[in-house]
């Protein structure tokens, strides 16, 4: 009986490109959550470097070339862009939640912001680690 | 003229009915990770590459391993709550809630091997 009142529910559409035109305020939301996923990568790596770790040196001889070989040195390089993509992005998440920031001016100001802070901040943290 | 707030009219709204509940609890889990991940990104970066004895060392010190710590439990609950937005939004039915349990199985997967890890290295 349930099975006949089963109605087909409406998922969110994919609006851009048919529907909606590439802008910052969309592209640089959709990045946050292409970010935020993406970080399960960075994160099954630095939980296998701890459990190596933890397991002693041959094991963790063997995570660290991993991590650090050049596939690992641009996975963790593309990671560290895109956590501080997200957490500034999450910033501005925090300033529209409070109801400010959302005229389009600020909007975009906020999402230039995000794009190159990300990219200073990461080539920062570069610099601090090579330090 | 309203009495109720914004927050008290979103209450319970939605299929879900716990919508605001979920949304509130990623600026919570944001604002906390916001805190911890700057320090966390420095640790671990100068941590690897620093041999077994070094790395060792570090994550021996109890700030070092309570920060992991948090960082791991906090990031991983706002990862399984954001992942399941996004499972929400693209996928439906049968497939949606598979994917959903198994975002989950991962992120507790993750969260328990990291706390252990930091516990056979701590003692």
């Amino acid at each position: 009986m349930a099975e006949e009142n089963r109605i087909q529910r409406p998922l969110s559409p994919f609006m851009i490109g048919p529907y909606y035109r590439p802008q910052l305020t969309s592209m640089s939301s959709i990045l946050t959550r292409i970010t935020g996923n993406a970080m399960i990568v960075a994160v099954f790596l630095i939980v296998w470097w701890l459990l190596a770790l933890a397991a002693g040196p041959e094991a963790f001889a063997t995570a660290e070339w991993w991590i650090t070989s050049w596939v690992g040195n641009l996975v963790m390089f593309l990671s560290l862009w895109g956590i501080w993509y997200h957490y500034l992005a999450g910033l501005r998440h925090l300033i529209f939640d409070a109801g400010k920031g959302l005229d389009i001016p600020t909007a975009e100001k906020l999402g230039w912001i995000c794009v190159y802070g990300s990219v200073v901040l990461t080539i920062l943290t570069v610099i601090i680690y090579w330090i | 003229m309203r009495y109720l707030t914004d927050r008290k009219r979103a209450v319970g709204k939605g299929s879900a009915h716990s919508g605001a509940e979920h949304h509130w609890h990623m600026i919570v889990s944001a604002v906390a990770l916001a805190f911890m991940v700057p320090t966390f990104l420095f640790i671990f970066g100068n941590a690897l590459g620093s041999g077994y004895e070094a790395a060792l060392a570090t994550f021996q010190k109890p700030f070092v391993a309570i920060l992991t710590g948090l960082v791991l439990v906090v990031g991983l609950q706002h990862f399984q709550k954001g992942a399941r937005v996004m499972l929400e939004d693209y996928t439906s039915g049968t497939t949606r809630k598979l994917l959903i349990m198994l975002v989950a199985g991962l992120c507790w997967s993750l969260t328990a091997a990291g706390l252990f890890a930091l516990a056979k290295i701590a003692l």
